[in-house]
């Protein structure tokens, strides 16, 4: 059957409305390793537009210093949100830290208002008041970009709870990284989720490095999916190259918590090819080291797949390429034009009292 | 139709109250279930609304604190009991940086109801770590409301506000001390608005602001000063934050004179903020320096006679007000 290229206005409006295929509902096999074209071809447009999208925000951060603040990139980590967008459901939760954009742009929070929040403006995804570490999309389950490290992950726990004093059965993915798994409230959480079997997946992205830290010069305890053990949870190591096998991992997860299972711990093991922030100058790793992990590339290996399948044609993938570089480049002139937030807005959203007497003098 | 019942009779009646009204509404902490609270005030409440709504949790406030956060920025309208506010500081990452803030972060998406409550302050020779205060450190905070009440009537109504109207995170001071007082409370059901003082008595001569259990000492020594013929105006602010100054200068206004007796620590306390208020707003009006006595710039010690020595009490209330009226000898 000739492939016939996903006709969607913008990849913004798609996401947003969630019409991609999805493997996680009543039917769903999680233990499936057949994924159809249409999962391929969802993931490379979604992988490659957080990374262009995060491609171009760092240029627009180095060269026109348009963009400021505290910047993590996701690149290189962009299989973990494409595998968990197809084994959760729109209904399903996710919370993470502030490396934020790419699971905000996967849940569909939109691409312009989200390049807006990196030019501060009133258009974007949190009015301009967070920056590249808040993100917010309340309307489509995106709880936000933490700056504490490790905050989430207790937070998350507290989404979950809500979910299942409802008696619904959403779940939330509750996003930190390796740096994160040495705080407290890691093992506080960990231990009320498990007593209380609340509907959350933990998702440490262990891309290795605390900042400028390796996971093994931070704990005598390496294997970050251990940590569950101390709590009976069950847990499981993924490789966070494969966007299949965090499906599937996901899946399983996902299927636990709905079954009122409880949570999981999932350590997914995953590179970041950028520093810890985009001052870092990452003097700690070797370029061979970085350059080891990007032939693992999740992005070339979805589009060796899809190649190798038929289920797109080169033409077709520069196709989608053009598409994605097309939404970034709109986002940038979106946030361009974009006015800044009134000054007066300096005082607002922080009360939801609208009389709240403000101190101003 | 009025009752007399115990202070902790009053915040248990508040929180059973809003729980038969709505769902969404649980408690949870530490030895509120089972124990039927480590200072009774929750007595009760678990056999009535059943394990899933009065939630025993593990000693990990920082943990219990993020899941009533997530839960009230998920559609819950959580009560959070800490046994005392000492316990609290393990959990003010989740207040701070949490709670208060994600409705500003989130640009309005994300707001979080919720009532955080316990004894607070001093209560007895409990030693350095049980000991502290908190208003003034809370009420620092933006994004939040402090509400700190003396009496069963006050705390009834006021808890009551912050569970059903507030929507926005309030941190409720009471008193291990006060727990047992006595206060008359009506059958019928009312609420108090928050941020509004209560002046308890009226005078001429000079003003004294208190709140939560200094209001003893402050009614204390304006009922010792009524002996000499000074006649001391006393309000209790019942929220600190946000702080209703207008009725401070009101009152200052007619008695161009300022006592403020408070359980914080001095530096940038409540008393701080309510003497910069007043002499900005009031300067014309004022006949004396604006004068106050905190808790002793120092943790609380345990020996009876430190503590005596620490904590305001009326004599020395008494002799401040004397030195603001040019009385004092």
């Amino acid at each position: 059957m000739p492939f016939k290229p996903v006709n969607f206005k913008s990849v913004t409006r798609r996401l947003k409305l969630h019409s991609f295929p999805y493997f996680c509902g009543s039917n769903f096999n999680p233990l499936a390793t057949k994924f159809s074209k249409e999962t391929y071809l969802y993931w490379y447009e979604l992988m490659q537009l957080i990374r262009q999208f995060e491609l171009m925000s760092e240029e627009k951060y180095k060269m026109d210093g348009k963009i400021r603040g505290f910047y993590h990139a996701y690149i290189g980590q962009e299989a973990i949100a494409a595998g968990c967008m197809t084994g959760t459901r729109p209904e399903d939760l996710f919370i993470t830290s502030y490396r934020d954009h790419g699971l905000a742009i996967a849940k569909g929070v939109s691409v312009n208002s989200c390049m807006a929040e990196l030019y501060g403006k009133a258009t974007g995804c949190a009015k301009g008041k967070g920056g590249s570490m808040h993100f917010f999309g309340k309307d489509v389950n995106f709880y936000g970009g933490h700056g504490i490290v490790g905050a989430q992950i207790g937070t998350g726990a507290g989404l979950a709870f809500a979910e299942q004093y409802r008696d619904t059965d959403n779940v939330v993915l509750c996003y930190f990284g390796d740096g994160a798994a040495r705080q407290g409230i890691l093992h506080e959480t960990f231990n009320l989720a498990m007593l209380w079997k609340l509907p959350v997946i933990f998702i440490c992205e262990n891309n290795n490095y605390a900042m400028g830290t390796s996971v093994e010069r931070t704990s005598n305890v390496v294997d970050i999916y251990k940590l569950a053990d101390a709590y009976e949870m069950p847990a499981d190591t993924v490789d966070g190259m494969s966007a299949e096998a965090v499906h599937e991992s996901v899946g399983r997860a996902v299927k636990r918590a709905r079954e009122k299972g409880g949570p999981t711990l999932l350590e997914i093991k995953t590179y970041r090819y950028k520093g810890h922030s985009i001052s870092d100058p990452q003097k700690y790793r070797t370029k061979e080291e970085v350059d080891e992990y990007k032939d693992k590339d999740p992005i070339q290996q979805v589009r060796k797949t899809i190649l190798d399948n038929k289920f797109a044609t080169e033409k077709e993938i520069t196709a989608i390429d053009k598409r994605v570089y097309d939404i970034v480049v709109e986002s940038v002139k979106f946030a361009e034009e974009s006015p800044w937030p009134d000054d007066d807005e300096v005082l607002k959203d922080v009360y939801m009292d609208k009389n709240y007497p403000f101190i101003v003098d | 139709m009025a009752r007399s019942i115990a202070f902790r009779e009053a915040l248990r009646e508040a929180m059973n109250e809003e729980m038969r009204r709505d769902d969404r509404v649980f408690l949870m902490g530490e030895e509120v279930a089972e124990y039927n609270g480590a200072y009774k005030v929750s007595q009760g409440m678990l056999a009535e609304f059943g394990p899933k709504r009065v939630i025993d949790t593990p000693i990990s406030e920082l943990g219990f604190t993020a899941v009533g956060v997530g839960a009230a920025q998920n559609g819950l309208r959580p009560i959070v009991e800490y046994m005392t506010w000492n316990f609290a500081v393990l959990a003010l990452d989740q207040i701070l940086n949490t709670a208060s803030k994600m409705l500003a972060m989130s640009g309005g998406q994300v707001s979080c109801p919720i009532v955080f409550r316990g004894g607070n302050g001093s209560a007895g020779q409990l030693g350095a770590q049980h000991s502290t205060a908190f208003e003034a450190m809370y009420a620092n905070i933006p994004g939040i409301k402090v509400v700190s009440p003396s009496n069963g009537y006050d705390a009834k109504g006021l808890l009551k506000q912050a569970i059903r109207y507030e929507e926005d995170p309030v941190m409720f001071m009471e008193s291990e001390q006060m727990y047992g007082d006595k206060s008359e409370v009506p059958d019928e059901e009312y609420y108090i608005e928050l941020g509004k003082a209560d002046v308890k008595k009226q005078g001429k001569d000079v003003t004294i602001v208190s709140f939560n259990k200094m209001m003893k000492v402050a009614l204390g020594a304006a009922a010792e000063l009524e002996k000499e013929n000074i006649s001391a105006e006393v309000i209790d602010l019942r929220t600190i934050r946000p702080l209703d100054w207008q009725t401070i200068l009101e009152s200052v206004k007619k008695t161009n004179r300022l006592v403020i007796v408070e359980e914080q620590w001095p530096f940038a306390s409540i008393s701080s903020e309510i003497t910069y208020r007043i002499q900005k707003e009031g300067f014309d009006y004022l006949d004396a320096p604006i004068r106050r006595i905190t808790a002793a710039d120092a943790p609380l010690h345990y020996a009876p006679n430190l503590v005596a020595a620490a904590l305001p009490d009326v004599a020395r209330t008494v002799k401040l007000v004397k030195e603001v009226m040019y009385q004092a000898k």
